[in-house]
């Protein structure tokens, strides 16, 4: 009988162990290698993980893609941002939204002081930011993931800004365009993360009646309770080529399975191929896409 | 018997009662004196050990191998009940259970994780890991529920969403995700009940409800402790402090505002005593369904989504 309870535990581990994958770095082979994990180039070269060195501006003038490999380099919402709103020219949503304590959780390091580095490390606020503007003259407003702060991972906070977000897109009938890049739900807020998933879900419902249009474009990673909640509501789910998506990660299934996995199991590819996904995009090219698209529906 | 460690004490007080009894006669009087202050013996204990549980012991309680499972339940408060089977596309899910039953003269829906009580039967119910087909199954049943005009009821109990190759080829998150959207826009009444574990999204994926209520020793969170543990310590030895930090039992949750109450259960646990685990059940479905009962399905709509929408704490 113990056994049986070990090892249906032990399958609640495997199973929960993915949420929170970022904090493993131990995960090379199907993930992203380390090298390609820094978020934006921060020096004056970039160096592909295939080893092309591109200069930072050729970078920039390219989507943050590199040039001839078409590789996309991982970036936040500031770069998303300027990639997707006409001249960068945009006004931010609940800019200074911060996370509370409400758990007082204390893991090898109390919550707050996690928070408190990690904002003085990235620059940001927390793993969300959200504003409206215009796309090719279009009306749109975006919530863009920044895997930089705690691995992307769903707070209060993230779950909130999508929220209002949604909220104004509601108000204002513009399209809502959603940008995850997230390891799941944030384990530092247990339940209130878990529900963040109920939240956004609640509020792409309200969308829906209103037949306000709601892209999500999935970019690598997208994964745990990001994939089970909004990242999979849109009205077009889209994807950047060989991104990671995916429920649980690929050690857990690795594990669960007791096999290897298949080649590109998980890719954007993979997912377009069992039928979750409307297309995958070039970054160079999302911007007149999604033009392309709204402009349809208008 | 399957014991628990803090269990054991007072198994080894009830079985030396036990003997007591048989040893001596119904006139010896000071054994009849001694059977007493065992008894009271017996019941202190149970209240000390009961009364104040850590987080991971209601952890052990809700994976107790003697819990009433989902179908327990239904057998016991329902006096009819048709079992209805797959999700119309690829496959019958034995994870996740579902059918008509009628309570007190009410026809309801009623769907939840099942888990196995035995060897087989837990490989059949695949330790109550749902796959995608058994979330577009409950999903189907709860959208025939909103056609015929039946309130629903929701049995949560799963270690999460089956991590497997197929789920994913299948699309899980998908089928969790679209769970979420279209219950919040049920027209009719939703009681979601927690009665063994609340694991993260696979718990979740069933559980959006007019009313969100956990049993007494039961927990729901977004990861397990164990799991929680291993990533944050790197060592699965901190399991109980990851279950008192991720603050999942039912007093935590009902103090956060995440659930709408708890449903008391037996001094000892719900396996002590399945038929009063089953009136208090029953009880609690009838009572929170009359009020339900009462709203227009815009009005509870709406309430359903204002309350989980005021989930969270933020900073401003």
């Amino acid at each position: 009988m113990a056994d049986v309870i070990a090892s249906a535990n032990f399958q609640i581990s495997k199973f929960s162990n993915q949420i929170m994958a970022w904090f493993k770095r131990s995960d090379k082979g199907i993930l992203t290698p380390t090298e390609a994990k820094r978020e934006v180039p921060d020096g004056l070269w970039f160096k592909s993980p295939a080893g092309k060195i591109v200069h930072t501006r050729e970078l920039k003038n390219n989507a943050y893609v590199v040039p001839e490999e078409d590789y996309h380099v991982r970036i936040g919402s500031a770069e998303y941002f300027e990639v997707l709103f006409d001249n960068n020219e945009f006004t931010e949503l609940d800019a200074n939204m911060e996370s509370g304590d409400p758990l007082k959780f204390v893991d090898t390091k109390a919550y707050p002081k996690r928070i408190k580095e990690t904002q003085a490390k990235t620059e940001l606020k927390d793993a969300c930011r959200s504003a409206y503007g215009k796309m090719n003259g279009l009306d749109i407003v975006v919530a863009c993931m920044d895997f930089a702060f705690i691995g992307g991972s769903m707070g209060s906070v993230v779950g909130e800004k999508i929220a209002r977000a949604m909220d104004h897109s509601l108000k204002h009938k513009k399209p809502f365009l959603m940008i995850s890049r997230s390891g799941g739900a944030r384990m530092m807020e247990a339940g209130l993360s878990l529900m963040q998933m109920a939240k956004t879900s609640a509020k792409i419902a309200q969308l829906d009646q209103a037949k306000v249009p709601y892209i999500s474009l999935m970019t690598d990673p997208t994964t745990g309770g990001v994939t089970a909640s909004y990242a999979m509501l849109g009205d077009f789910n889209i994807a950047e080529p060989g991104a990671l998506i995916g429920f649980a990660g690929p050690r857990v299934i690795r594990e669960t399975i007791g096999k290897d996995l298949p080649k590109g199991f998980q890719s954007a590819e993979f997912v377009l191929d069992h039928g979750f996904l409307d297309f995958i995009v070039d970054r160079r090219s999302i911007k007149s896409r999604l033009t392309t698209l709204l402009k349809m529906l208008q | 018997m399957n014991l628990l460690d803090f269990e054991k004490p007072i198994a080894e007080l009830e079985s030396k009662l036990e003997d007591m009894k048989t040893l001596a006669g119904d006139s010896d009087k000071e054994v009849q004196a001694a059977v007493k202050a065992l008894e009271k013996k017996i019941l202190d204990l149970k209240k000390e050990t009961f009364e104040n549980l850590t987080g991971w012991q209601r952890v052990q309680l809700s994976r107790h191998p003697d819990r009433p499972y989902t179908l327990d339940y239904i057998y016991e408060i329902t006096t009819d009940f048709i079992e209805l089977h797959g999700d119309r596309n690829v496959a019958d899910d034995k994870a996740m259970v579902g059918g008509l039953g009628t309570i007190e003269g009410q026809t309801f829906m009623i769907i939840g994780q099942q888990k196995g009580r035995n060897t087989k039967q837990r490989q059949m119910r695949n330790f109550g890991m749902a796959n995608p087909e058994g979330y577009r199954k409950a999903l189907r049943l709860m959208k025939m529920a909103e056609k015929f005009n039946k309130p629903i009821i929701t049995f949560i109990d799963t270690p999460g969403a089956f991590p497997g190759l197929e789920a994913e080829e299948r699309g899980q998150g998908e089928a969790i995700a679209r769970n979420l959207k279209e219950m919040f826009m049920l027209k009719v009444p939703v009681i979601c009940i927690v009665i063994g574990e609340g694991a993260s999204g696979g718990a979740l994926g069933i559980a959006i409800g007019d009313k969100v209520l956990m049993l007494e020793n039961t927990w729901y969170s977004v990861i397990s402790p164990e799991s929680c543990s291993s990533i944050l310590w790197r060592s699965w030895d901190y399991k109980e402090q990851a279950a008192e930090v991720l603050k999942l039992t039912g007093k935590d949750m009902l103090s956060l505002k995440l659930i709408d109450g708890i449903v008391k259960e037996p001094l000892g646990g719900a396996h002590t005593n399945l038929k009063w685990m089953s009136q208090e059940v029953k009880k609690v479905i009838m009572d929170n369904f009359k009020e339900l009962n009462k709203l227009t399905p815009e009005d509870r709509i709406s309430k359903r989504i204002d309350k989980f929408c005021a989930m969270g704490v933020v900073k401003e």
